[in-house]
């Protein structure tokens, strides 16, 4: 009897154990590791691609992949930029830079489903053309110099917690109550099992997959938000390669990448793995380049295991 | 001529079902031997054990008098058995040669493909057996009747003495019909064995030489063409079965629920005419590939039409997509229960659920308890059997998942039931609670279209009988006015002629 229980919290909670582990072998290898600040540093050095891979565990929970969550920042910071340089208070700014996200992200969903197309593509081709609008906007120049107000977004603290952190948190809470006491959130896992299926049961699927792409285009913006306001300036790179962290905690977090199975604790998790690990490579001196390869190993490790699980 | 192949006491179960009891069938040297029987009856896993693709539970085959030790799909392949398959498996884009050669060309010693061999070994093997292509051609260029000459070609490179060939007129036309008729008759002379799977029963005279009857997965006759009619080979298929298992219920019929007017869609159906009633059900029957699922396709929104008119409680409704079904009242339990009715890897809750969905919730938030109530409701109702709500539905057996389709569609208290093909694969408990769903849903008035390829299932269950061949309803019957022999006649589009235009 005791063995397939232990297969069960393996399969499960393997992530959470994985989680402590690594933990434990940095606070050991490294003084500095469970000190208040650095775990205060790591958490919110997660924040920014953690949100985004909330919105990202939608789309790969209907069994799709959103390539293009990097320009989509990168293009909702510049738009956020742009308003408050154009003397627009914070409000505003917040408001249009998180519509230019939801925007993107539903004109992929509506390529996607119109034209039939697989995300893959249609998320690719975005990811180049939002980078594209981004650096036409900018003329390639970061737009920097936002008055203070607007820098408490990304610096800030409330009740003693920074400001991101509690966005993150309040991101994962609600993504939480959508995927598990709504009609959104069961048609997205839905989706994911079985499209054909959901169709003839008489639910408008290609409307329900078009808003997902949507709220990852939203998560994008809110990131944005978040490092446009913390660099203190919208940077036309911003958010290269992002795509490959935020991808990782969804699919490290234990989603399947064919959909239908997954849960948002696990990129939660998965997501504070990455920020760990980034963090303990630093600490322990760890060259850049070799931290690359340390993530690559990871992803492809954590699709390993989750085909080893079926 | 000699004994080439013996398949003895060959018996194969799937979970629920007995698929085939002690089977015995044999294949002579240069003989075409005939397989046929309704739908289900068992061909095609026989067929399937045959290629190594399915292992026998029990039995043996002997080839050449020697029994073969392993059975597995390159095993048979090399033993020389070789199987075309209805679906074909070629390479569009490849020429006919290459798709010939796949996966063993010939090489030059620098390991670089010898096109010239190649081209040479095909045009060769084509020549002695009288087949005119080119083998330069891409397949994608060819008709569906001259690919299927290519799967052959391919078997006979492989030096196949057994060709299985599954339906291999479905898809031609009268003249490529002849062609191929030729071929085999080529082949025959030369030595090749086929087994022949066919349900044309008319077209048999022209090839066959010997007929083995199944039914119900046992082996009913094996004769010689010459000393069995259509109308014996007709009796044999369908057999007498037992009736108890059906239950009886009066029901008075309403008024009328759905007319369907000269539904027509390029290539599938044309000109379909047929109404259902309140509390009545209306069985369509006919071959798999006669057009019934794609009719309900039609009507479902699944499927556009290209013409006719769809009335349903007297109005004239467009179904542009399955929701305008569903939100009409109408409710489908696909053909597919795991492609197309379930999704496997969520609970029974989520399964059951999903119809519901958007009218218990509230802001987009579910009312939980309220489905929940409902759902388990339904499954006591119903009787499903499932530890709890939380199952996955892929955990169930066939018959229980069955029973989830359904709740999904009863939790909505639709006005129109479509059963597709609704006791496939399930055991026969639970096909007479089905049965038995079906008729006190019409005894609440909803009206019940079921769509079967079960003779049986039709006659015992249905109201009015709606027999399709070749995408038409090519005849009606009423309840009690008709027996199996008949229906089956007009399944195979022998009494074609009696149509009125």
């Amino acid at each position: 009897m005791k063995s397939p229980d232990i297969r069960h919290i393996m399969k499960n909670y393997g992530i959470v154990i994985a989680f402590i582990f690594i933990c434990i072998i940095l606070s050991i290898l490294s003084p500095v590791f469970l000190t208040k600040i650095n775990i205060i540093n790591i958490v919110r050095q997660t924040s920014i691609y953690g949100i985004m891979a909330v919105g990202m565990t939608f789309v790969i929970l209907t069994g799709g992949i959103d390539l293009s969550v990097g320009s989509l920042l990168a293009v909702s910071g510049v738009a956020c930029a742009g308003m408050l340089k154009a003397g627009y208070g914070p409000f505003p700014a917040f408001i249009v830079t998180i519509l230019v996200g939801t925007f993107f992200g539903l004109v992929n969903g509506f390529i996607i489903n119109a034209g039939k197309i697989t995300p893959f593509v249609v998320t690719l081709g975005m990811m180049s053309i939002a980078r594209g609008l981004t650096m036409l906007y900018t003329k390639g120049y970061p737009i920097s110099g936002f008055d203070e107000g607007f820098r408490k977004i990304g610096g800030g603290y409330f009740i003693g917690i920074p400001v991101p952190i509690i966005i993150f948190m309040v991101t994962v809470v609600l993504a939480w109550l959508i995927l598990t006491q709504t009609r959104l959130g069961r048609y997205t896992y839905a989706i994911g099992g079985n499209e054909e299926t959901v169709r003839l049961s008489g639910i408008n699927a290609p409307f329900f997959k078009t808003l997902i792409y949507g709220i990852s285009g939203l998560t994008a913006g809110i990131s944005a938000l978040i490092l446009t306001s913390r660099l203190n300036s919208a940077e036309t790179i911003a958010g290269t390669g992002y795509e490959l962290d935020v991808i990782a905690a969804v699919v490290i977090g234990g989603t399947s990448l064919s959909g239908g199975r997954g849960a948002i604790w696990g990129t939660f998790i998965g997501a504070l793995l990455i920020g760990v690990i980034n963090n303990g490579m630093n600490l322990l001196g760890i060259t850049a380049y070799f931290q690359l390869v340390v993530k690559g190993i990871i992803i492809i490790g954590a699709v390993l295991l989750d085909r080893l699980r079926d | 001529m000699s004994t080439l192949l013996q398949m003895n006491g060959i018996s194969k179960s799937f979970p629920g079902v007995r698929a085939l009891s002690n089977v015995n069938f044999d294949l002579q040297k240069g003989e075409v031997h005939a397989l046929v029987g309704e739908n289900g009856a068992g061909k095609s896993t026989l067929m399937k054990i045959l290629s190594g693709m399915y292992q026998a539970d029990e039995g043996e085959i002997e080839l050449n008098g020697e029994i073969l030790r392993k059975t597995g799909l390159r095993d048979m392949l090399k033993a020389g058995i070789s199987v075309i398959y209805q679906e074909l498996n070629l390479i569009s884009h490849l020429t006919i040669a290459e798709n010939i050669f796949l996966g063993r060309e010939p090489r030059h010693k620098s390991g670089l493909i010898d096109w010239k061999t190649m081209y040479a070994h095909v045009e060769e093997l084509m020549a002695s057996f009288k087949i005119d292509l080119n083998p330069r051609a891409k397949v994608y260029t060819i008709s569906p009747a001259f690919q299927q000459v290519v799967e052959i070609v391919k078997a006979l490179s492989l030096n196949s003495e057994i060709l299985v060939m599954d339906e291999p007129t479905a898809p031609l036309t009268g003249n490529e019909v002849d062609r191929l008729f030729d071929i085999i008759a080529n082949l025959k002379s030369q030595g090749v064995s086929i087994i022949y799977i066919s349900h044309r029963l008319e077209e048999l005279q022209h090839v066959a030489d010997r007929v083995t009857v199944l039914r119900d997965g046992q082996c009913i006759t094996t004769k010689p063409l010459s000393e069995l009619s259509t109308n014996e080979i007709i009796h044999h298929m369908v057999g007498r079965h037992l009736t108890e298992q059906y239950p009886h219920a009066d029901i008075t019929l309403g008024e009328e629920l759905l007319r369907v007017e000269n539904l027509t869609k390029k290539g599938l159906c044309r000109d379909v005419n047929f109404s259902v009633k309140s509390g009545e059900i209306v069985g369509f029957t006919g071959l798999v590939g006669a057009g019934r699922t794609e009719i309900m396709e039609l009507i479902y929104g699944h499927r556009k039409k290209d013409s006719g008119k769809i009335i349903f409680r007297g109005e004239e409704i467009n179904m542009r997509t399955p929701r305008d079904a569903v939100q009409k009242g109408i409710g489908l339990i696909p053909e597919e229960r795991k492609k197309q009715g379930l999704i496997l890897g969520l609970s029974v809750f989520d399964n059951a659920a999903i119809t519901v969905l958007e009218r218990f919730s509230r802001f987009g938030f579910l009312q939980r308890k309220v489905i929940t109530k409902k759902v388990k409701d339904m499954i006591r109702d119903i009787d499903i059997k499932t530890p709890s709500t939380n199952q996955l539905t892929q955990n169930l057996s066939g018959g229980n998942q069955q029973k989830v389709v359904l709740s999904k569609w009863f939790i909505r208290d639709c006005n129109l039931y479509i059963f597709d093909e609704p006791t496939r694969g399930i055991d026969v408990g639970a096909k007479v609670e089905i049965y038995k769903l079906m008729q006190s849903l019409a005894g609440e008035g909803a009206g019940i279209i079921m769509v079967s390829s079960e003779l049986t299932e039709i006659m015992n269950m249905s109201d009015r009988i709606e027999v399709v061949f070749d995408g038409r309803i090519v005849k009606e019957f009423t309840k009690d006015e008709t027996d199996e022999e008949e229906v089956m006649e007009y399944s195979l589009g022998l009494r074609e002629k009696d149509v009125p235009a």
